[in-house]
C-alpha cells in the first residue's frame, strides 16, 4: 500500500489497542466487557495487516505467539473459577466479592459514580477472555492469508 | 399491528433468509443467507427484552431507575459469538473447495469426482 | 417450477409465525420478569458489579460463557487444522 496508508496505520494502531484495552479493563462500569474489547483490538491487528502486505507481516507477526496467548486466555478462564473450589466454596463462586482484597469493596444498591476496585473476580475474567478473542480473530485472519499464497487460487 | 414492529422484521428477515440459503448456487450467497438468519434470530431475542421507557440496566450515573432486562442481552451476545465461529469455518471450506474444483457452484461440485 | 413451490410452502410456514407474533407478543410490556427483577435488585450486592449485563453473562450465567469460549477456542483449531503445511513426503491429504 501507498505511504500515506501505511504512515496511518502506524499512528492509528496504538490508538485503538489502548481504547480496546479501556473497554475490556472497564467492563464492570460501563458497557463492554471481554467479547467487545477483544474484537476492538483484533480490528486493530487487521488494519495493520492490511496497510503492510502480507509478505512483509508474515516475518515479525508469529503465529505461535499468538496461538499461545489465546491458550492462556481460556486456560486463565479455567483456573479463576477454579480457585474457588480452594476456599471450600462450589465451583464458579464469586470469592472476590466484598471481600477487601484485589477486587473487593462492596457496592450498596442505587445510582453511584462507579469506582474500579469492585467487581469480584470479574475484571479478571474481562482479560482473560479479551486474551483469547483477541488471539483467536487475528490467528484465522492470518490463516487464511496463508492459505492463499502458495498453491494459487 | 403496527407497534409489533420489530417483530414483523424479524418474520420478514427469517424469509429472506430461508428463500436465500434454499434456492441460490453460489456457496457464498448461501453462506450470506445463513447469516441472515443468524441476525433475525438475535434481533428476536433482543427484542423480547425491552421495557417501555426504560434505560440501559447499567447502575453507573444512570438516568432513571426503570431498567430493560438484562438476561436477553447476555444470551444475545453468546450467539453472535457463536456465529463468528460457523461463517469463519464455512468460509475456510469455500476457499478449500475452490482449489480443488475450480468453482463455487454447489451443481458442479456434485459431478466432478475430484 | 421448484422455485414456485419453495416460495409457496415458505411463505406458509412464515404466515403462521407471523400471526402467532403479531397477536399473542406484546412489545415493550414483558410477561414474566420474576428473574430479571431479582438480577436487577440485588445484583450489586452479590455480584459487586455496576453493569448488569455483565455480570449476568459472567456470574450468574457463567456456565454459557465457558462453553461459548470453549465453542471459539475449538473454531480457531478447526481453521488451523485445515490450513496446514503437508509434511515431507505426503503428496495428499489422505496419506
Amino acid at each position: 500500500m501507498s505511504r500515506i496508508v501505511r504512515t496511518a496505520a502506524d499512528i492509528l494502531y496504538p490508538t485503538i489497542l489502548i481504547f480496546g484495552l479501556y473497554v475490556v479493563a472497564h467492563g464492570h462500569l460501563t458497557p463492554g466487557g471481554g467479547f467487545q474489547g477483544g474484537a476492538v483490538i483484533a480490528t486493530g491487528g487487521a488494519l495493520v495487516i492490511v496497510a503492510y502486505s502480507y509478505a512483509e507481516v508474515r516475518e515479525w507477526l508469529s503465529k505461535n505467539v499468538l496461538m499461545g496467548q489465546e491458550v492462556i486466555g481460556l486456560v486463565g478462564f479455567i483456573g479463576v473459577a477454579l480457585l474457588a473450589l480452594a476456599f471450600g466454596q462450589v465451583f464458579f463462586f464469586n470469592y472476590l466479592n466484598a471481600s477487601g482484597s484485589l477486587f473487593g469493596i462492596p457496592v450498596p444498591y442505587g445510582i453511584n459514580a462507579g469506582e474500579l476496585n469492585t467487581g469480584g473476580f470479574v475484571p479478571l475474567m474481562n482479560f482473560s477472555v479479551g486474551c483469547e478473542v483477541w488471539g483467536g480473530l487475528t490467528l484465522v485472519i492470518l490463516y487464511m492469508l496463508s492459505g492463499l499464497e502458495k498453491e494459487g487460487c | 399491528m403496527l407497534w409489533n414492529l420489530p417483530f414483523i422484521t424479524v418474520v420478514v428477515l427469517t424469509f429472506i433468509g430461508i428463500v436465500t440459503v434454499l434456492l441460490k448456487k453460489n456457496l457464498i450467497k448461501i453462506l450470506l443467507g445463513i447469516n441472515i438468519l443468524e441476525s433475525a434470530v438475535n434481533l428476536f431475542l433482543v427484542s423480547l427484552g425491552y421495557r417501555e421507557g426504560g434505560v440501559a440496566p447499567i447502575f453507573t450515573l444512570a438516568p432513571s431507575q426503570l431498567m430493560v432486562l438484562p438476561t436477553p442481552q447476555a444470551l444475545t451476545l453468546t450467539s453472535i459469538v457463536i456465529g463468528v465461529a460457523t461463517s469463519a469455518l464455512v468460509l475456510s471450506f469455500a476457499m478449500v473447495l475452490y482449489k480443488k474444483y475450480g468453482t463455487v457452484d454447489i451443481d458442479k461440485i456434485r459431478r466432478l469426482q475430484g | 417450477m421448484k422455485k414456485m413451490l419453495v416460495l409457496l410452502v415458505s411463505l406458509l410456514v412464515l404466515s403462521a409465525f407471523l400471526g402467532v407474533v403479531a397477536t399473542t407478543l406484546t412489545f415493550g410490556y414483558p410477561k414474566m420478569t420474576d428473574m430479571d427483577d431479582y438480577f436487577l435488585r440485588f445484583g450489586q450486592e452479590q455480584t459487586g458489579t455496576n453493569n448488569q449485563c455483565t455480570s449476568v453473562t459472567f456470574d450468574f450465567r457463567g456456565f454459557d460463557t465457558l462453553g461459548e469460549s470453549t465453542v471459539l477456542f475449538c473454531a480457531v483449531i478447526g481453521v488451523a487444522l485445515i490450513f496446514r503445511k503437508m509434511q515431507a513426503g505426503e503428496e495428499h491429504e489422505d496419506e
